[in-house]
Parts: structure tokens; sequence; C-alpha cells
């Protein structure tokens, strides 16, 4: 989903020239300063907050129409957390959502009901996310019952989209059990492409499939996404899956953005000493390569989000971490190509993009002004 | 040579279900050498685990039926009596499993589980056994071993309890070492650690590790050998390097080409395998992969046997009627590559 796509059956016109970084097309999403505390309490009576759990800590980013945003963390970063808040599933503690231009962060059911139909979501367990006891052609119909479709067009619609996802129309009586994980995983994408959406979040869809079927998922999506325009945020708690689908890659640790990237640069400039250390835990399935390689196996665990690290949330586990570390949270910092990174001991960048670099307006407002410097 | 500990001969497994005859495993043979890392490789239903569990009698039920034999040492498996395979298991042979999070007792402390386990094996003293234990925490890389030790597993964080499984598995020093997907449910991060730790441990103890796995870059990281299993047979085995660069059966090309790599440039289609593995109720009667095969010709309806096809290695063998030039001529090898292009389509871009 490289450059030069998306575009197909978008409406052209908003934003598009002038923007540096490549082709882009209208603002679909905005997320400014989003957090997400949950909030521990204690007491019989009176429930008295005693701590919270930094969920989501002060996240800026936005999603363009016809792009795929890869949204990559290990398991307690927060990204499930962040997807389930853009689509109102849970309430934000404090920043904004906005939907192209309409602010959702607070509005209210009966106003949501509209933006329903162009936010849909996908989940990560094919079992269960779809009700056992309900045939397909209810699974999938449900959302066009709720949202208006007359009764005689409800099944024609669903033997359409099975056909459209690769499955038997003459299916839409079955049940779920009556389908390996694959299918399944094909009946919940096309549940969230019943309402023609948007923008749909994909919650590590494939993260439960063999192999060889996830290739098969992951290349559906690739083609709705061509023949509908559609946008998608790619939720998963690693780097190799996000990258075929992803024309961006956000990476996430302890509730704060690490590195946003265009995704092929990710994979050969990694700037984060944290994004680095995901990519070299993943095992190439290339034994010669495998042995040749240096690894930069990362100790420790991730900490507890309740108590979080004071200045970088790596900096505990970071090989390259120094004083300023412990003291100053950094900010993101603005590379060349639309790559930012807070840390403020960059891998991969040059003397010349070192003095060119610029603090981010997406970095969190407990960040420090220190940008890394040039030796 | 290194001692050969375990002798897996004909093994077959079925279970009468509702739906018929489950025929999991289906004349599975492959042998185990000290100190060698033998990875079984294939999808969810290839018949793995249950191979992997019926060594360890894990698999016994008023619904199953086993056939073959499966020798540790001399002792035979398969037809053992409890007693017998209770004097094995734990002590000779130990295994871990998938999920850390439901495969420790969550109301006993965890030394105590690991103490339990040396005091079903040896006569040992309760304080002789505790400091063990607390070795063994400290061997596995569990800080603070010994204040940890009186821990409950829900203190614990998922990969700290995979390390606790890790300990409990090597406290008897067993010879054999069966990891059912040791690191699926861990974070990459985690699983870099755990996987260094087990390589270090088969270096220091001399354990002969059977890994069940999908997870093809778990393989290239640890195995030494592989066996490739589909619809309960194995339909390709050989040394590490065999397998990844001169895989010989049609399923072994697929899986080698639909796994997404973050080292190379990536391509325009992720390569798949068509269709779906087949219910183990009802196979394809000859090769079982022909129905999503390619290359299938008029042989494929007889089942072929498993033996050795490339003359330059006969410890490379594979279930595959097509001749070795043949294959060759229908996929591409780069030389030193993996990541095959097969021109039929499996493997291919679809």
């Amino acid at each position: 989903m490289s450059e030069g796509r998306g575009g197909g059956g978008v409406s052209e016109g908003r934003g598009g020239g002038g923007v540096s970084d490549g082709p882009r097309n209208g603002r679909l999403l905005d997320v400014e300063h989003l957090k997400l505390f949950f909030p521990i309490k204690e007491g019989i009576l009176l429930d008295r907050e005693v701590a919270r759990v930094h969920a989501v800590n002060d996240v800026t980013f936005s999603l363009d129409e016809g792009e795929t945003l890869g949204l990559v963390g290990e398991s307690g970063c927060g990204k499930t957390t962040l997807s389930r808040a853009l689509m109102r599933l849970i309430d934000a503690t404090d920043g904004a959502i906005r939907f192209r231009d309409d602010d959702i962060t607070r509005a209210s059911r009966k106003q949501l009901e509209p933006l329903r139909r162009q936010m849909q979501m996908v989940f990560q367990d094919p079992f269960a996310s779809l009700n056992p006891r309900k045939r397909v052609v209810q699974i999938i119909g449900s959302p066009l019952r709720l949202h208006g479709t007359p009764r005689g067009e409800v099944e024609p619609k669903v033997r359409e989209l099975l056909k459209r996802v690769g499955l038997a129309p003459e299916h839409v009586n079955r049940f779920p059990h009556e389908f390996s994980g694959g299918q399944r995983q094909r009946i919940g994408v096309a549940r969230a492409l019943a309402l023609e959406p948007r923008l749909i979040v994909l919650d590590e869809p494939v993260s439960a499939l063999d192999v060889s079927v996830q290739a098969q998922i992951i290349n559906l999506l690739d083609d709705l996404q061509q023949e509908f325009g559609l946008t998608y945020m790619f939720v998963a708690h690693d780097l190799s899956v996000v990258r075929h689908v992803s024309d961006r890659i956000a990476v996430m640790y302890l509730g704060k953005l690490m590195e946003i990237s265009p995704a092929e640069e990710l994979y050969t400039k990694p700037i984060h000493p944290y994004t680095a250390a995901l990519l070299g835990a993943v095992p190439i399935p290339d034994p010669r390569e495998n042995r040749a390689r240096e690894r930069l196996v990362v100790s420790g665990e991730p900490p507890n989000p309740i108590d979080p690290p004071s200045g970088c949330v790596f900096h505990p586990r970071c090989p390259r971490s120094t004083e300023i570390c412990k003291r100053v949270e950094p900010p993101l910092t603005r590379y060349p190509n639309g790559h930012l990174a807070a840390c403020h001991h960059p891998l991969n960048v040059t003397q010349d993009e070192l003095r060119a670099a610029e603090r981010s307006d997406q970095s969190p407002l407990s960040a420090g002004d220190e940008l890394p410097e040039a030796a | 040579m290194s001692e050969r500990l375990l002798e897996v001969r004909d093994l077959k497994v079925s279970f009468a279900t509702e739906e018929g005859v489950v025929q999991a495993v289906d004349g599975v043979s492959f042998e185990l050498e000290a100190g060698e890392v033998l990875a079984v490789v294939g999808e969810s239903g290839s018949g793995k685990s249950v191979t992997a569990m019926t060594l360890m009698g894990l698999t016994r039920g008023p619904n199953a039926r086993f056939e073959g034999t499966a020798r540790y040492k001399g002792t035979e498996l398969v037809a053992a009596s409890d007693e017998e395979l209770q004097r094995v298991r734990g002590a000779e042979i130990a295994m871990i499993f998938q999920d850390p999070m439901t495969s420790l007792n969550p109301v006993h402390r965890i030394g105590d589980q690991i103490i339990e386990q040396i005091q079903a094996h040896e006569e040992i003293s309760d304080s002789a056994a505790r400091e063990r234990t607390v070795e063994l925490l400290d061997r596995v890389g569990i800080p603070r071993a010994r204040e940890r030790v009186d821990n409950y597993p829900f203190e614990f964080s998922g990969g700290m309890r995979q390390r606790v499984m890790i300990a409990l598995a090597l406290s008897c020093d067993p010879a054999v070492l069966i990891a059912d997907e040791p690191t699926t449910a861990l974070d990459v991060t985690i699983q870099a650690q755990i996987l260094q730790r087990m390589r270090n441990l088969r270096d220091e103890t001399g354990a002969a590790v059977i890994l069940v796995t999908h997870d093809l870059g778990v393989v290239a990281d640890i195995a030494d050998r592989i066996a490739v299993m589909y619809a309960g047979r194995i339909v390709e085995q050989g040394k590490l390097d065999e397998i990844f660069y001169d895989p010989q059966h049609p399923y072994t090309w697929g899986l080698l080409g639909s796994i997404a790599r973050v080292d190379r440039p990536r391509p325009a289609r992720l390569p798949t395998i068509a269709g779906m593995p087949p219910s183990l109720a009802h196979r394809p009667e000859g090769c079982h992969f022909r129905p999503r095969c390619p290359h299938e010709f008029a042989e494929c309806v007889k089942t072929p046997p498993l033996e050795s096809r490339v003359p330059a290695s006969p410890g490379h063998k594979d279930r595959c009627w097509l001749s070795v030039e043949d294959k060759r001529g229908e996929r591409e090898i780069v030389p030193g590559e993996i990541g095959l292009e097969d021109k039929k389509g499996v493997g291919a871009a679809v």
C-alpha cells in the first residue's frame, strides 16, 4: 500500500497539495494529546482513587484518507486501549479525537450514531468475536438492520459481502462453528465492511491464525482497501506483519509514542533504540543470516504502567540511556521524510539530519525542549 | 556420534469422536540424539502437539487408540503402564507447555511446585530441594530468586512464568525436553530472552530438545533438525539448512514462501498457500496435500513414502512423488536464499 494508491476512489481536493511528505489525501482522523488513565480504587463505601494505570499517556497522531497506519507495541503498551478509544468504546481521560472535522471526544451516543457507520472494527480473536448462536446472515446483517436497511435487502447484501471476502454466498445460514479460523476472520471483515465505512480499526486481525492463512487475510485486506478506498489502523504486537499493510508505522511503549515512520524506512533505518530492539528480537527465518546477524537483546521487562519511569519511559531497559534520559522526557523530534522519534540518543541519523531536526508539535506536553545534539 | 535417546517408530494416534475417527497422528517416525534440537513444524491440526503429548502419555483416554512404538533408552513409552511412565515423566523427559498463564497451579507458591516435582523423583530433604529450586530459578534468569521462590504465579509476568515453567521442567535434569510452542504467548523481546536462555541450557546440560512450533523464525534460530508435519504425517525432514535452502515438499515451499520477513524489501503481495488444511476425520486419499498442490499429477492418489530422494543428503527425506529434477524445475532457487518462487503457484503471489 505504497505510494500512488489509496488515492483510488477517494475524493480529491481536501488538504492534498502542499504537504511535503508524499501524496496525501484529506485528513480523516486527528488525535491530539490523548490520555487514557484507568483509576485503581480502594475502600468499601467511598471509592478512593489510589493510583492510575497510565494506559495511553499523551499521544498525538493523524490518519489521512486511504492510508494505513500500523500501530505496534508489546502487550501492555496501550495499543488496544488507544484503538478502543478511537472507536469511542472507552472514554478518553483527556485530549481530543476529531473525525473529519467533528470533535467526537465527548459526543453523545446519539451524536455518534451516524459516525458509527463510518468507523468499524475487526477484532483479534475470530472465535470470541462472533456470536456462536447466530447465523452468518444475522451476524453480518445486524449492522445493516440497525442502520435501517429494509428487511428484504439484508440477505442479498450479506450474500454479496460474503462473496466479496472470499466465502461462498450459500453459506449465509451457517453458524460460526462451521467455519475455520481464517474463514471466521473473513466473516468479521465482512461485518466491518457492511456499512461501507471510511475507517476500519484492525486489532491484531491475523495474530490468531496460521501463517499460510495470515497471508490470505492480509492480501484480502489489501484488495478491499484498494477497491473501497478504506483507511486502516492496523494494530499488531510485532513488526513482521504490519509491514505488508502499512504506509506509516507508529511504535508505542508504555503508553507513549516512541517513533512514527514511513513503513519501509522503519525497517532499514530505525531511529529509536526500542524500535531497533523490536526489530532485532524478531528471529529471521533464514538460518545463515540468523547466525550472521548481531542482535540487540534488551534485558528486563516493561515497567509497571501505574508508576512509569521518569524521563524517557524506555530508559531502564535502554542500552544507550544516559543521565538526561532519566531526567527529561524526550520530545518527538522531526527528521526527514516525516520520520519522528522520541529519543535523546537517536540511531541511524546523520549529523546534518541532527542539525536540521525540529521539535514536533506532536510531542507530549510533558516533554522537554532538548533536542538530540549533533556532535 | 552422540547417544540416541529417543526412537519413535510408526506412531499412530487416533481419537473416536462424534464426527468419526480422527487420525491425528498417522505413522510418524523420528529419532532424537543427545544435545540436539529437533523442531516439529506445522499448522494447527497437523498433529505436532499430539505427537509430543503422546510421548508424555498425555493423550491417553477412553477414546484414544495408539499404534507403533516410542523407545526412550529401551523403555517403551506408548504401551508403558502409568507407573512406568511416572518414573520417566518429569525425571527423564520433561515438558514445557505453551501457555505460561494456565500451566502453573495458581494456588501454590512456585517454589513448592518445583520442590514437589523434585521430591516425587528423588529422596531429598526439604531444605536441599529448596536450595536446588533457588538455584534453578536463578539459572533461568529470575532476579532475586531467593525472595521470589515463595511467590505465587500471579505475582509473575508472562515471561517470568515461562521461566518458572522452564525451571520446573529442568528440575530433575531431564535428558529430553519437549517444548510445545514455548514462546508463542510471549512478546518478541521476551521471546528473544527465553530462546537465548534455552540455547544456553542446552549447551550446559546437553539435554535434547523437541521444539513444537509454527514459527519458522524461532526454528531458524535454535533448531538442528526439522520435521515438517501436515495432516498427521511428517512430509519432510532433514537438517536445518537442508530444509531451508533445498526444501523438497511443495508444502514446505509454501510454508517458507508465506512468511513475512523484516529483513527484506516487502513483496507487493504476500505469497499464500491456497485453500486450507483438510479435516483430520476426512483426509484426502494418497498425498494429503494434493488438493492444495499445483503440481498434482496421476501418481498423487497413492501415498508417497517418506524416503530420501536427494542423493547427496541421505538424512533428508520427503513425501512427494515428484522427482528431484522436476522439483528443481518447478521452483526457482537463488543460491543462498530462501523465499521461493514456485512457478505454478504454491508460495507464489496469488
